[in-house]
């Protein structure tokens, strides 16, 4: 049987970096444009099938998606609350609990048992956390759907976690930790975020040896008493019978007291302090450079137009960023950039390119050239042209399976935004204009509230960073601290 | 290319709703009814074309298998296979151009410029410093003479303008493949693009994309400790086939790689014999066969290139690679097994799923669980290919304080317990229940379904045995497992590579770096 190889395809492109386009091409004349000729006829119809919403008493919402085509059926329970909530000086903690919540099992059947019994079946119930919810979901064959909803259930309801696999979970974030240096891209994005939001924000600070150790079963079971209070969103697809899933989540669901709305957070963020910063590493040839400051959130009438903006930025291959760096240059491979909006807090706005040391500073300030430009080389009736065709003819790719419209509808459900969010950001896409791009360029382009962060080899950074003439270098400590060895010391 | 995980917000979400996501392919255990969706026709230049009807939403996904990769690269051209995947976005004679006619000449200047600057670059004795440094200028003038007539990047521009997403493509040793998913409606704009890239490549701006590719060797393994390890790893392995070799390419070696030699190499295995092309989604078979057949009837036709005569030698002495650095240890090691043809191909991957799939894998239960020695552990096959005999290869992630020689020694306990005792009879039942729904599962969508087509009708000439395969599954016994065990995991079929993490050397070099 053919699997795919780890470790062995190199790709045109590097996927992270990665959108869509427009060019600043200067179209010569060319002798005739084949593809032109080529008919496009109208699209079939699609109404994409959206999922039953049943919101019930307490508040809980519930998404039914039925989806004949095989015979599997997959759910999940999307929970409020993330690491951005938890104790700042147990940063990890929901790592840990994501993992340790699964692993240890229930009162019924540990965690071992269940695997067991889950992999004998092909199924999988797997729990996770992250920066503002938790989760636990699962998927089966139809025929072993049942108990595996059932078991899920248990899991959510009557946890019982253990000791041991809290230590396993620790261990193994403690390997992820001591290992986080090793990996040039990931120090790049890590301290990146860091000069945006500062380094103990709740969006990324991160685990360390002493933050994990401190974490105790009892703090996991406090977490889960308390994120179980939130609104639930439970979302199903599959090959179901719609009656009667209704009826069994009903009933596992509405037996729950009434949710309490989570606290609204007041996230406010200053910027990166505008300079330069410096991780060395020596055992690298090639920088990472990370060109930052703030973005904006999804409420922000402008998002469509940033969207335009950031296609026209460093989208993909015809953004400004890939066809100056990277096809005029060949500086980078990997080169990219754009304006984050999370759906309920201040995004950023990031540019990076991936360079040899010997040319960091050439490509950074090449880099630094088009974002600067997008104020100064006026943008284009075809450039505007492009990006929108580009983000507006693949936008069905949004909705185009039913397991992508119920996961959108999640999303909505879950950050307050209304159900057709999508149909009304595609109008307002359609109605960006030129004046409005530019607009938007003047407002949100700051270069000089911009830091640029660089990860490299100091000893083969030449010429040096100073030559970027934005003051002195700031050196950036990324030292693992390290206490007595969790275990080792008693 | 619009799923922008890393810039938009989209990141923390998707982890989460795995399972929602992954279910919408065929009932793909009945054959019969994939028979009806699926339409095969071979071009008489020997190109294959398959169409699969999934119409669930207006869209359609497509990939073009070409049987040639890395693998194939010419001795002294490591990385010309990948060189030349990249190249076949840069157009056409009649899409990125002003005026093709003129583009020519001056294309055939930079060969001649770069010909020049090499053979005096590469002078043995007697290189004139002032001669070389005359010859790249002129190579550079050759360059931005011929760069007057392009259009940068106006094949991917027009795909992404008209809706083209996940757009890509991969270059491995064993085949190159190139994909997206468009609106259904630019099925035949797709087939105007992709059979000109495929037949009527022009090595447009070869020189810079070249010094892109060098940044991704870069990336990919100069960079990274893992990356570095397995380029070593696998050098040592194999003594004479080319799976031992860079698959990005060594540096000396990509740096020097010509546009002449990738037109060469395009030449030779761009044809249609060794071309499959796959389209699944909204596509009505009926029309859209004539009309694909029309314009991939363009691919020049020529016989498949001869098969590669160089066999790995057994390997009759243990091998192993040590880098000592400040990285943090880890441990593989690899074992050569045969080819995906042979007729034990289903057990190896008994014996990977046994030993590494999911939590109740005997590796995860031993090295991670029980022992607590390491973050993570897994056997995994083929590697770095499957045409060609390849290797059973054993990693570990060591945990704080554990060493790579205690990875080797748990890796080699659980390797013996395969071979001194039968695995049990709910473990086989594991392997062929989970063989059978992650075929389901791994058929989820049209760009999944579209790869997996190709890849099995290039491979076994039908892409029927995607699914006849489980009839090979399910004959694997415990005997076979312990017989193929004995057979392959032996110390002296054995190469194995570490990292050993060395002290810093002292304070004295690490203070901010930039001068």
């Amino acid at each position: 049987m053919k699997k795919l190889n780890r470790f062995s395809a190199a790709s045109l492109l590097a996927g992270a970096l990665l959108s869509s386009l427009a060019t600043p091409a200067l179209l010569c004349a060319q002798q005739s444009k084949p593809w032109e000729h080529i008919p496009i006829p109208k699209l079939h119809a699609f109404n994409p099938q959206q999922p039953k919403r049943i919101e019930l008493k307490n508040g809980i919402v519930v998404f039914l998606q039925e989806d004949h085509e095989l015979p599997f059926i997959s759910g999940s329970v999307l929970i409020p609350g993330g690491e951005r909530d938890a104790d700042t000086s147990k940063a990890g903690l929901i790592d840990l609990y994501g993992q340790a919540w699964r692993t240890s099992g229930t009162t019924k059947m540990d965690g071992d048992a269940m695997d067991d019994f889950l992999e004998a079946r092909a199924a999988h119930i797997e729990t996770g956390g992250d920066i503002d919810s938790t989760a636990v979901s699962w998927d089966s064959l139809k025929g072993d759907a049942d108990q595996v909803f059932d078991l899920a259930m248990d899991l959510l309801f009557h946890p019982k976690f253990s000791a041991e696999k809290l230590q396993l979970a620790q261990q193994q974030e403690a390997a992820e930790i001591v290992r986080r240096n090793d990996d040039e891209a990931g120090i790049a994005g890590r301290e990146a975020e860091k000069l945006i939001y500062g380094a103990n924000s709740p969006y990324t600070r991160q685990p360390e040896l002493a933050t994990i150790g401190k974490v105790t079963l009892a703090d996991l079971e406090a977490w889960h008493d308390r994120s179980l209070k939130g609104k639930l969103i439970v979302g199903i697809s599959g090959d179901f019978d719609p009656v009667a899933m209704e009826a069994k989540v009903r009933a596992a669901f509405e037996g729950l007291p009434q949710v309490e709305a989570a606290a609204p957070r007041h996230d406010e963020f200053a910027g990166p302090t505008p300079g330069v910063y410096f991780i060395d590493k020596n055992d690298v040839n090639q920088s990472n450079v990370e060109i930052v400051g703030l973005g904006t959130d999804r409420h922000n009438p402008d998002v469509p137009t940033l969207a335009v903006l950031d296609e026209i930025l460093g989208g993909g291959f015809g953004s400004r960023l890939f066809q100056k760096v990277r096809t005029e240059l060949g500086l980078a491979y990997a080169v990219g950039g754009g304006f984050g909006a999370p759906y309920d807090h201040q995004g950023t706005f990031r540019a990076e390119v991936l360079t040899k040391s010997a040319s960091t500073v050439d490509a950074t300030k090449a880099t630094m050239a088009e974002i600067d430009g997008l104020n100064t080389k006026p943008i284009t009736e075809d450039e505007l042209k492009r990006a929108k065709d580009n983000i507006l003819n693949s936008f069905l790719f949004r909705y185009d399976t039913k397991g992508k419209v119920l996961d959108e509808r999640e999303k909505l459900e879950f950050y307050g935004y209304p159900a057709d969010y999508l149909e009304t950001y595609h109008a307002a896409l359609e109605k960006v204009t030129l004046a409005d791009v530019t607009a938007a360029a003047k407002k949100y382009i700051h270069p000089e509230k911009l830091a640029i962060l660089v990860v490299g080899n100091g000893s083969e950074i030449k010429p040096g960073l100073d030559d970027l003439k934005m003051g002195a270098v700031h050196p950036v400590d990324i030292t693992i601290s390290m206490p007595a060895q969790p275990g080792a010391a008693k | 290319m619009h799923n922008r995980a890393s810039l938009w917000f989209w990141k923390s979400f998707s982890l989460m709703l795995l399972a929602a996501t992954a279910l919408t392919a065929a009932r793909a255990q009945d054959l019969k009814s994939f028979e009806q969706k699926i339409t095969t026709k071979v071009l008489p230049n020997g190109l294959t074309l398959i169409i699969c009807e999934r119409p669930e939403a207006p869209v359609f996904s497509y990939t073009t298998f070409v049987d040639a990769g890395d693998v194939n690269d010419p001795s002294g051209e490591s990385g010309l296979a990948h060189m030349f995947e990249h190249l076949a976005f840069k157009g056409t004679s009649e899409i990125g151009t002003t005026d093709y006619a003129a583009e020519k000449v001056a294309l055939e200047k930079v060969e001649q410029a770069n010909n020049a600057y090499e053979a005096e670059y590469l002078k043995p004795v007697g290189r004139d410093p002032k001669k070389l440094e005359e010859l790249h200028k002129a190579f550079v003038d050759a360059q931005a003479e011929a760069h007057k007539y392009v259009i940068p990047n106006q094949f991917t521009e027009v795909a992404d303008a008209n809706g083209a997403n996940g757009l890509n493509a991969e270059t491995g040793l064993d085949s190159t493949q190139f994909y997206w998913s468009m609106p259904e409606n630019r099925l035949e704009l797709w087939a105007w693009l992709e059979s000109s890239r495929l037949a009527d490549t022009v090595a447009r701006e070869f020189y810079k994309e070249r010094d892109v590719v060098i940044e991704e060797r870069r990336m990919r393994t100069d960079s990274d400790p893992v990356g570095r390890l397995t380029e070593q790893f696998l050098a040592t392995a194999y003594v004479a086939h080319n799976y031992g070799r860079s698959s990005i390419g060594w540096p000396s070696e990509v740096s020097q790689i010509t546009a002449t030699e990738a037109l060469a190499f395009h030449k030779k295995y761009y044809v249609g014999g060794d071309i499959v092309v796959s389209v699944v989604g909204d596509v009505d078979a009926k029309t859209a066969m004539p009309m694909l057949e029309k314009y991939f009837s363009k691919v020049p036709g020529g016989p498949k290139p001869e098969d590669m005569t160089t066999v790995e030698p057994k390997q009759f002495a243990e091998k192993s690679v040590v880098i000592r650095e400040q990285t943090q240890p880890f441990y593989i090691e690899g074992y050569h097994r045969p080819s995906y043809r042979d007729p034990d191909d289903a057990v190896y991957d008994a014996i990977q799923d046994i030993m590494s799939n999911g939590r109740v894998s005997r590796m995860y239960r031993s090295l991670v669980e029980q022992q607590q020695i390491a973050a993570e552990a897994e056997g995994f096959s083929p590697y770095p290919g499957d045409k060609y005999p390849s290797l059973f290869a054993f990693y570990a992630v060591p945990l704080p304080g554990h060493t790579p020689a205690e990875m080797r020694d748990a890796i080699h306990k659980e390797i013996d317990k395969l071979k001194t005792a039968d695995v049990t009879d709910a473990e086989l039942a594991m392997f062929k229940t989970r063989a059978r729904a992650d075929l389901l599962r791994g058929l989820a969508d049209n760009q999944g379904l579209a790869n997996a087509l190709a890849e099995y009708q290039t491979r076994y000439g039908d892409w029927r045995e995607l699914f006849l395969q489980l009839d090979a599954v399910d004959k694997v016994t415990k005997a076979d497992i312990r017989r193929v065990a004995n057979q392959v995991f032996v110390a002296s079929n054995r190469t194995s590579a570490e990292i050993d993490t060395e002290a810093p050397a002292t304070a004295a070099k690490n203070d901010g770096g930039a001068q």
